[in-house]
């Protein structure tokens, strides 16, 4: 009797540890940026250190997202240090005039209409609030895509039980609303979605 | 927070104006990423969320006469039925823009609300959208793809008065200009039969037109006060208003 009880319990601890600890790492596959960028470098040693110069917000309204490649093309048309990032940069895209396939950590699904405008102008919350530190990160952390939804990790966050959530972490739905509830707002389901 | 004050977005329509060409149905299709019909679909399963359609009174001869009759989401403000009978509640009529909300994303594909619709304004995704090769690069990026097994309808093009709010915050507003929000049907009209706007602004044109003695409403008697009004002179066609679609269709 115990010792049924006893395998029991173990087994319901095995499953456990199983699907808070193997279920995560079996649900993402991680995958590779094209080429290191570092925000930091550029910072310190471009001089082009405002956010605006590179992710533009238009005056239309429309958020230019990522830097095109013609933008990097201004000082990068010849290789000026040594790295294989910066190599990788001047062959592959600025020689080809390629676009970068960067894999955006941010990326929502696509019926989800998310304005910058909005947030970054009129009710002027700082970038870090949403993406923490990345606009000076020294390197690109991994990039882990879910299997089954083809969503970015960040969407849902680190921790599959949200627990300890910090602020910037995962951006569901609930967590826009979550703010907006904060500032005493509510909207209707056709603003965020489209 | 700077909200906008709320509004009740509505149309009026011209009969009298209307020449059936259809620009209004096309224009929709292009701006809302609809699918070029399927094979196989009938005027009842393909997806038509603007749709003239053509009525006469009956007559022959010298007494035939003819209107054209644009139908889309009337957008009804008073126990909207499909708000009221959605067991997903995947429709909201939205507070701030008086817009009737439909959420393909949360949909089950049930369909009660299109047998709730009185205006058969409802259409339901019987297959999966498919574009000839090299036309999907034409699709509206403000606009998601609706998936097969999900009901969709006019949204007013919800997804320009997006891009008006982008544009109006970006300048640090937050009222929209209201010349920055017309839906693609009300833009494609060659006659400009269509007037669209704020029915709350006493100072806007949809107001005026709205209550134009001319002016009637589809099915008034049901009660549900809906947001798109049409126009007439012609004592024949504001007759039609209060006849079903069947006895409309037949005629
Ligand atoms: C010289 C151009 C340049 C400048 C200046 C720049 N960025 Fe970037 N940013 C990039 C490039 C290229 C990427 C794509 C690679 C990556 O993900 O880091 C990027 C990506 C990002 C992303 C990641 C989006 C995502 O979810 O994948 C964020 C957030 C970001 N930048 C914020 C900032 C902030 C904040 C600043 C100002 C402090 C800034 N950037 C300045 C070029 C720039
Ligand atoms: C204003 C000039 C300028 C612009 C614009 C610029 N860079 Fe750079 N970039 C630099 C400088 C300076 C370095 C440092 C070179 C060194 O000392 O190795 C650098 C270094 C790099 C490196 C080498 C790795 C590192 O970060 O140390 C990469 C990769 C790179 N840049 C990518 C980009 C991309 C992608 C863009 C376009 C979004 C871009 N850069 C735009 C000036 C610029
Ligand atoms: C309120 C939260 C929030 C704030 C503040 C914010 N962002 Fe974002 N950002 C997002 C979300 C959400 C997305 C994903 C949008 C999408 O996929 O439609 C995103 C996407 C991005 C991207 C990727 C764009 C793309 O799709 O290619 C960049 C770059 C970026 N943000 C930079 C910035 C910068 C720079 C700032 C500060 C000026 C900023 N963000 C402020 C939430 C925010
Ligand atoms: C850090 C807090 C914060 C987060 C996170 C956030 N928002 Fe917001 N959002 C705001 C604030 C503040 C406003 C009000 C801006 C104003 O009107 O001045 C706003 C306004 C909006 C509006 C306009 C509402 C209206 O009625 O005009 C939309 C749409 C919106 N947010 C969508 C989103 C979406 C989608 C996300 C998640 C991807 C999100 N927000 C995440 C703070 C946030
Ligand atoms: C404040 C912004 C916001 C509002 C308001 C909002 N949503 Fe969302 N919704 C999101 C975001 C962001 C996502 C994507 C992230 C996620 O899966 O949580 C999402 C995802 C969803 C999904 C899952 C779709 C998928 O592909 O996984 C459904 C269903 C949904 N929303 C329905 C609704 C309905 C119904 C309403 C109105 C009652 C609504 N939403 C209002 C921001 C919002």
């Amino acid at each position: 009797m115990i010792r049924g009880l006893c395998f029991f319990l173990i087994g319901v601890a095995a499953i456990q540890v199983a699907g808070w600890v193997g279920l995560p790492k079996a649900l993402y596959v991680t995958k590779a940026q094209p080429f290191e960028y570092r925000h930091k470098t550029h910072a310190e040693k471009s001089g082009s250190a405002e956010c605006d110069g590179c992710h533009t917000l238009g005056a239309d309204g429309v958020f230019a997202g990522l830097p095109k490649t013609e933008s990097c093309a201004a000082c990068h048309t010849e290789p000026q240090g040594k790295s294989a990032a910066e190599a990788t940069l001047v062959s592959s895209y600025v020689k080809t005039e390629k676009e970068t396939p960067w894999l955006v950590y941010a990326r929502q699904p696509a019926n989800v209409r998310f304005s910058h405008a909005i947030h970054t102008k009129r009710a002027k919350l700082a970038c870090e609030r949403c993406h923490g530190k990345h606009g000076e990160s020294d390197t690109l952390r991994p990039y882990q895509e879910n299997r089954i939804s083809g969503y970015s990790r960040d969407i849902w966050g680190r921790s599959i039980s949200r627990w300890k959530r910090v602020a910037n972490e995962g951006m569901k739905m609930d967590d826009c609303e979550g703010c907006h509830k904060q500032q005493g707002f509510d909207t209707g389901c056709l603003s965020c979605h489209r | 927070m700077k909200t906008q004050k709320p509004r009740r977005y509505g149309m009026v329509i011209d009969l009298d104006r209307c020449t059936g060409c259809g620009a209004c149905m096309t224009a929709c299709a292009a701006e809302n990423n609809v699918a070029p019909g399927h094979a196989k679909a009938t005027p009842r399963t393909g997806l038509t969320p603007m749709l003239v359609q053509r009525v006469s009174n009956g007559g022959a001869g010298a007494d035939r006469r003819e209107v054209f009759i644009p139908v889309t989401c009337m957008h009804c403000e008073h126990e909207t039925p499909c708000v009221t009978v959605c067991p997903q509640q995947a429709v909201e009529l939205d507070k701030a823009t008086g817009i009737v909300n439909q959420m393909p994303q949360r949909c089950l594909g049930c369909r009660y609300c299109m047998t709730a619709c009185a205006y058969h304004a409802r259409y339901f995704n019987w297959w999966d959208p498919e574009w000839p090769v090299g036309m999907e690069r034409t699709l509206n990026p403000g606009v998601a793809v609706r998936m097969r097994g999900v009901v969709e309808k006019c949204n007013f093009c919800h997804g320009r008065l997006h891009e008006a709010e982008d544009k109006a915050a970006a300048a640090g507003k937050a009222e929209i200009d209201p010349a920055d929000y017309r839906p693609a049907c009300v833009e494609a009209c060659a006659t400009q039969a269509i007037v669209f706007g704020d029915l709350n602004d006493p100072a806007s044109d949809v107001r005026k037109a709205s209550r134009h003695e001319d002016s009637f409403r589809l099915l008034a008697r049901l009660g549900t006060e809906p947001k798109v009004y049409y126009r007439s002179k012609q004592e024949w066609v504001r007759g039609l208003a209060e006849r079903g679609q069947q006895e409309v269709r037949r005629g």
